[in-house]
C-alpha cells in the first residue's frame, strides 16, 4: 500500500498519507478525552484538603510511631486464622477448579457445545466477583467469622485457578496425547498419563501463586467481618489506635514477604 | 494381515486427503510409504488406527473391522497396532520406564494404571524391550533427559511392549542425523523381522527407504501412483510421485546396478 510509484522510482513510506492523518486525529481525540475527564474528576475535589494532606500525614505518622509492640500478643491468634483461611480456601478451590478446568478446556471437554460453555460460565461468575464482595454476601449468609472468609476466598479462587489451568491444558502438545490414545488407553488414562504430566508445572505454579494472593486478600477480609487479622485492623482504626495499626501493617508485611518467598521457591522447584 | 479397502478421507475443511486407497500389507512385510508433503501419508496411517476418522472405506486388521469398532472394540484393536512418531511423542516429564509402560495402558484398568501398579508380566515385557533397544542404563531417567536417537528408541520400545501385530511408523527419522537415522531404521526393520510384524513406514528420504524396506508405495494427492519393490523406483516413477526434478543422484545406486547387469 504505502509504495508510491513516481516515474521509475518506487517510494516507500511507513504509512499512506490518509493513514497518517487518521493517526494524528486519533491522538488529538485522546488528548481531548484526557482533558475532559481530568476536569470531570477534579471539579468536586476540595483543594484545601489536598494541600493540607502533608500536614495530616505528618500528624497521623507521628501518632503511628512507635508501634505498640505489646499488642503483638493479641495478634497471633488472628494471624493464625488468616493463614488458615487462605490455605483452606485455596485447597477447596483447587479441588473444585481442577475438574472444572478439564471440562472447560477445548481439548479435554466432553462436549464443546454444551459442557464447555457451562464450565466457562462458572469460571467467569467466580472471577467477576471480588473476594470482599463474596465475603460481604457470605457474612450475611453464614454469619461473621473465619468460615465466611474461607468460603469467600475459595469461591473467588475457583475462577482464577480454573481459568489458568484450563489455558495450560489447551497449550499442551498434542503428539504425546495421540501416542497414548494409539496404545488403546481409555479417555481417563489419556488424562492421567498424557495431559496431567504436561500441566503439573503450571498447576503447581498457579496454585501456589493463588495461595500467595489469598494470604494478602485474607488480611483485608476481616474489614467486612469475615475473620482474621483484618478485624483487628478495623477495630484499631475505628478506635484511632494508630500505633496498633502500625504493628498490624508490619505483621501483614512480614507474612506477605514470607508467602511470596515460599511461592517463588515452589515455582522454581517444579519445572 | 492389514487390508485397506477403498479408504477415503475428506477433512471438514473440504480437503480430500485420501481418495479410494486400497492396499494390503502381509505379516512380516515392511512397507515404505513415500510421497510429497501433503500427499496424505500421515492421514493414511492415522486412519488405520483411527486417530483420524476415515470418511469412507474399510480397514481390516486380521478379521477385525477397525472402522466399524465401537469404543471398547477400538481400544482392543489399537492394542494390536504400535505407533512410532516423528517427534517421538514421549511424555517428557515421565521416566523412560513410565513411557514404555504407557504402551500397556490398553491392557490394564484405570486404577492400576493410576497408581502405577502394573502386573509383573508387563514389567518383564518392558525390561525385555528396553534391553532390545539398548536403553537398560536409562530406565529411570526422565524422557526429556535423552538424546534424539535415544528418545526414538523409547518410542520404539513403547510400541513393541504392546506386543503388536502391526507397526505404524510416521517419519521416524525426520528429526535425526543421517547416522542415527540409519540405526533407527535398521532397528525397526530388525524387530519387524524378529517378531514377524507388518509395518507401514512413512518416509521422506527416498534413498533411506530403498536401503531398508521390502516394498515401496508412492502416494500423490491422496492416490496410490506406485506400488512395487525398491529397485523398481526409476526417475520416471519419482517424477510421477513428486513431479519433475533431476533424480539421478537420488537413485544412483539402482542405475549403477542396472549398468553393472548390462555390462
Amino acid at each position: 500500500m504505502p509504495v508510491i510509484t513516481s516515474g521509475a522510482t518506487k517510494i516507500w513510506r511507513r504509512r499512506t498519507t490518509k493513514a497518517e492523518w487518521a493517526r494524528s486525529g486519533a491522538w488529538f481525540a485522546a488528548v481531548l478525552v484526557f482533558v475532559f475527564t481530568w476536569q470531570a474528576m477534579t471539579q468536586d475535589t476540595i483543594w484545601s484538603f489536598v494541600w493540607d494532606a502533608p500536614t495530616q500525614a505528618a500528624d497521623i505518622g507521628g501518632r503511628m510511631l512507635p508501634p505498640k509492640w505489646s499488642y503483638i500478643h493479641e495478634l497471633w491468634r488472628p494471624l493464625w486464622d488468616t493463614l488458615n483461611m487462605a490455605t483452606l480456601g485455596t485447597a477447596m478451590a483447587i479441588v473444585l477448579a481442577l475438574p472444572l478446568a478439564f471440562l472447560a478446556a477445548r481439548n479435554t471437554t466432553p462436549s464443546v457445545a454444551f459442557v464447555r460453555p457451562l464450565a466457562l460460565l462458572v469460571i467467569v461468575a467466580s472471577r467477576s466477583v471480588n473476594a470482599i464482595i463474596w465475603a460481604l454476601l457470605l457474612v450475611t449468609l453464614v454469619g461473621p467469622g473465619v468460615f465466611a472468609g474461607l468460603l469467600a476466598i475459595g469461591l473467588r479462587s475457583i475462577g482464577f485457578l480454573g481459568k489458568l489451568i484450563y489455558e495450560a491444558i489447551e497449550e499442551i502438545s498434542d503428539e504425546p496425547i495421540e501416542a497414548i490414545r494409539a496404545t488403546g488407553a481409555s479417555r481417563m488414562q489419556v488424562l492421567v498419563w498424557g495431559v496431567w504430566p504436561q500441566i503439573t508445572p503450571a498447576f503447581a505454579g498457579v496454585s501456589v501463586f493463588r495461595w500467595d494472593i489469598n494470604i494478602r486478600e485474607a488480611t483485608v477480609l476481616g474489614l467486612v467481618g469475615a475473620g482474621g487479622i483484618g478485624m483487628n485492623l478495623e477495630s484499631s482504626m475505628s478506635t484511632l489506635a494508630w500505633n496498633q495499626v502500625t504493628l498490624i501493617l508490619l505483621v501483614i508485611l512480614g507474612t506477605v514477604v514470607v508467602s511470596e518467598y515460599v511461592s517463588a521457591r515452589v515455582r522454581q522447584a517444579v519445572s | 494381515m492389514l487390508r485397506i479397502e477403498n479408504l477415503t478421507k475428506r477433512y471438514a475443511t473440504g480437503d480430500l486427503a485420501l481418495e479410494d486407497v486400497s492396499l494390503s500389507v502381509p505379516s512380516g512385510q515392511v512397507m515404505g510409504l513415500i510421497g510429497p508433503s501433503g500427499a496424505g501419508k500421515s492421514t493414511l496411517i492415522r486412519c488405520v488406527n483411527r486417530l483420524v476418522e476415515p470418511s469412507a472405506g474399510r480397514v481390516m486388521l486380521g478379521d477385525t473391522d477397525v472402522v466399524a469398532a465401537d469404543r471398547a472394540g477400538l481400544s482392543r484393536v489399537r492394542r494390536r497396532m504400535g505407533m512410532i512418531f516423528q517427534e517421538y511423542a514421549l511424555v517428557d516429564r515421565l521416566t523412560v520406564m513410565e513411557n514404555v509402560l504407557s504402551g500397556r495402558l490398553g491392557y490394564v484398568g484405570f486404577w492400576r494404571s493410576f497408581f502405577r501398579r502394573f502386573p509383573q508380566a508387563d514389567i518383564d515385557r518392558a525390561f525385555a524391550v528396553l534391553d532390545r533397544v539398548g536403553l537398560m542404563d536409562h530406565v529411570d531417567k526422565r524422557a526429556d533427559a535423552l538424546s534424539g536417537g535415544q528418545r526414538q528408541r523409547v518410542g520404539i520400545a513403547r510400541a513393541l511392549v504392546q506386543e503388536p501385530e502391526l507397526l505404524l511408523v510416521d517419519e521416524p527419522t525426520a528429526s535425526l542425523d543421517p547416522k542415527t537415522s540409519r540405526q533407527i531404521m535398521r532397528l525397526i526393520v530388525e524387530v519387524c523381522a524378529e517378531r514377524g510384524l507388518a509395518a507401514i513406514v512413512n518416509i521422506h528420504d527416498v534413498a533411506l527407504a530403498q536401503q531398508f524396506v521390502q516394498r515401496i508405495v508412492g502416494l500423490r494427492k491422496g492416490q496410490i501412483v506406485f506400488d512395487g519393490p525398491p529397485d523398481a523406483l526409476s526417475a520416471d516413477v519419482l517424477t510421477e510421485i513428486y513431479g519433475a526434478e533431476d533424480w539421478s543422484a537420488t537413485i544412483r545406486k539402482v542405475d549403477e546396478e542396472e549398468e553393472a547387469v548390462a555390462a
